[in-house]
């Protein structure tokens, strides 16, 4: 059976049973559509959340980009995980008491006022459609890889893919749904890992695995990695950095912008009870943990095994034959992720770091004239079963797992969408005498909209989709967390200080960003070049939303103390968000109307 | 016997008073371990490395766990106490 074959029956049958579930668990009243009946246990929903959390960018670009950095990369880890210890104290309990549909429900009531709701809409808005682009468009690169089609035919797979189960299931569909795929993304991460990791240093568990010895040596793996890729002139990989201020700065900027994404934090309606928001939040890192400690392992031990097979007899003797290449280089040569230049013209593939001058003498007497083969950071999660001679029903299993990763992903936010615009904006905003079905209507186009509008911006992207992941990361540190932390902990924060703080941060962390990565992130319209000397403080596009986020606190406590306390009732409304006393299950929506 | 609102200040205050312990804890393994205080733990050798780029890599995620299910199970404790459970 050949690869092809193989992979679209794992593909095939990964989607059979999503579609099942979708079916399966139709979405029956609007409450369902948005928040699952509000009775999903918090371990079901932890894993949901973890699926739904886990994009294309953890499954399939982080571990690329651990290997490329090393040490300095582990803001990824420390930050995209950090962020549920803000969400499980400082937001999930208190907005499940609130016990209302959306992000912009909470803002608007809190700040008494349209406007705060107007500006959390927008905010949750850039933030989704910005996200989203980036899934589609690493679906659509999964898709391209696997089932052999043009990247344009697989985004637009994906995207019909996707319009199915979230437009017809709704949040209940995409709960059950969720968890089918959190299995598979798991399994198809953990697999690979374990082959390797036995091949390597004979332990079975990944992450004891890459703190352990190589197999018949008393020489520990990260040692071996370190003396291999210091040979060839790059960085030592455990190695310290001297800057350590953009590495804080961008592990918050991940931190705070996990906590205010509007995707995720709309999980956390759908439990029981106050406690279990809580519990679930637990949850929900002990499921993206299983992933996320195995990553650096699966990125130490692919770096290794990547420059071994470029020099099998060691990386003092002669790299391989360009004709003797594997069959995976071949393979991702197609897609042009991987590329050869023979620079020296002796037919042999030299991979060192030619940016080094202080490596330069060593290549010179080698008769190296410059690095010679380019890798894609963004394939190693899905070449890695190749690299390592696995089995090819493995390649298969990778093949649903980043697909499932992408795809759940971008269900979450379409839906954190759809409620933005139907929810409130149409029915609290424009039209509240909406009916229910109406409301049901006006969210499927919605998200029907928003796959359009992501499914085209995916086919010509506005930047790589790490940059626009970051923009969502920045903006949502910068506007929506500072927000709901400030109007939960603070009585004394009013509308206008809200509002003068979401649009600040939001200002600043934009413009910012678009200085150096191109306005609306059109090519060639950066107004300064994004290298670290001409950033403000060495504080890189990726880290500002920190900064960002500062500055939304300290203009809404400014703004706030030089005008009026808000009105009572507000007050009372704080207070009664912060014990878990009197939550019930989440209002009917019939109920938002009489006030 | 306390009044309801004195009662519901109390609780928020040993909440807010947990919150601020924990987030010591996790500030402390992830921006204190894995980044700044990386080099006073340069001398304990973890796997061919050392402790701060174990924290870094594994050792905050692992505490970020802890913390959660610790501030989960406090909270509920606290809950019963100042009896303001569901």
């Amino acid at each position: 059976m050949s690869q092809f074959v193989i992979n679209m029956l794992f593909v095939g049958a990964s989607f059979a049973l999503y579609f099942g579930i979708a079916i399966w668990a139709r979405a029956g009243s609007t409450k369902e559509f948005y928040v699952a009946g509000g009775g999903v246990h918090p371990v079901v929903n932890g894993m949901a959340t973890a699926a739904d959390w886990m994009s294309a960018a953890s499954f399939i670009s982080m571990a690329g980009l651990l290997a490329a950095g090393g040490y300095v990369n582990s803001t990824f880890l420390m930050g995209w995980t950090g962020g549920y210890v803000l969400l499980a104290m400082l937001l999930a309990p208190y907005l499940r008491k609130f016990g209302k549909f959306t992000v912009p429900d909470f803002i608007g009531d809190r700040f008494y006022s349209n406007g705060a709701r107007m500006a959390a809409v927008v905010c949750l808005i850039i933030i989704c459609v910005t996200y989203v682009i980036g899934q589609m468009a690493g679906a659509g690169v999964a898709f391209s890889r696997f089932l052999e089609v043009e990247n344009a035919t697989g985004i637009w797979i994906a995207a019909g893919v996707v319009f199915v189960y979230a437009v017809f299931g709704g949040m209940k569909g995409i709960t059950y749904t969720q968890v089918a795929q959190y299995v598979v993304l798991i399994i198809a991460y953990t697999i690979p890992a374990v082959f390797i990791s036995l091949q390597l240093t004979g332990n079975p568990i990944p992450m004891f695995g890459m703190f352990s010895n190589q197999v018949d040596t008393a020489v520990p793996l990260l040692q071996k990695l370190n003396e291999v890729v210091m040979q060839l002139g790059f960085t030592s990989y455990t190695g310290d950095v001297s800057s350590k201020l953009n590495m804080f700065l961008f592990t918050m900027s991940l931190m705070i912008g996990t906590a205010g994404l509007p995707h995720v934090i709309i999980r956390f309606f759908t439990v029981p009870k106050v406690a279990d928001a809580r519990w679930s939040a637990g949850w929900t890192l002990v499921f993206i943990a299983m992933l996320y400690l195995t990553a650096p392992a699966v990125a130490s031990m692919a770096r290794l095994n990547l420059l071994n097979t470029i020099y099998p007899q060691g990386e003092q003797a002669a790299p391989i034959q360009y004709e003797e290449r594997p069959d995976w280089v071949k393979t991702w040569e197609k897609t042009g992720l991987i590329a050869w230049e023979d620079k020296n013209a002796d037919g042999r593939i030299q991979l060192y770091n030619d940016a080094n001058p202080a490596f330069t003498p060593t290549a010179e007497d080698r008769g190296w004239k410059g690095n010679e083969l380019t890798v894609n950071n963004d394939i190693l999660v899905l070449a890695n079963p190749e690299i390592a001679n696995l089995p090819s029903w493995v390649i298969g299993l990778i093949a649903a797992g980043a697909i499932a990763a992408a795809l759940s992903t971008a269900a979450g936010l379409l839906l954190a969408i759809s409620s933005a615009v139907s929810h409130d904006l149409i029915k609290n905003m424009i039209n509240p005498k909406i009916s229910e079905k109406g409301e049901m209507r006006a969210a499927r186009i919605s998200m029907g909209v928003a796959i359009l509008l992501a499914t085209y911006l995916g086919l010509n992207p506005p930047g790589f989709a790490a940059q626009v992941v970051a923009l969502a990361f920045g903006i949502a540190a910068a506007t929506l967390f500072p927000a709901l932390m400030m109007g939960i902990f603070s009585k004394r924060v009013n509308n206008k200080g809200a509002i003068a703080g979401m649009l600040v941060g939001l200002v600043f962390t934009v413009v910012y960003i678009f200085l150096y990565l191109g306005w609306f992130f059109i090519p060639g319209t950066a107004t300064f070049a994004n290298t670290p000397d001409n950033w403000l403080f060495g504080i890189s596009p990726l880290s500002i939303g920190t900064v960002g986020a500062v500055i939304n606190f300290a203009v809404a406590y400014a703004v706030s103390l030089s005008t009026e306390a808000p009105p009572q009732e507000i007050q009372d409304l704080v207070e009664s968000v912060r014990t878990p006393k009197g939550a019930g299950a989440a209002p009917h929506p019939s109920s938002a109307l009489s006030h | 016997m306390v009044s309801e609102k004195n009662n519901a200040a109390e609780y928020w205050k040993a909440n807010v008073r947990l919150i601020t312990m924990c987030l010591v804890v996790w500030a402390l393994v992830s921006f204190g371990f894995g980044i700044l205080l990386r080099p006073m733990l340069a001398g304990i050798a973890v796997g061919g490395t050392d402790l701060g780029f174990w924290f870094a890599q594994q050792g905050s995620i692992i505490s970020f766990i802890g913390i959660i299910f610790f501030y989960a199970w406090k909270m509920n404790k606290l809950d019963k106490k100042f009896d303001v459970e569901e």
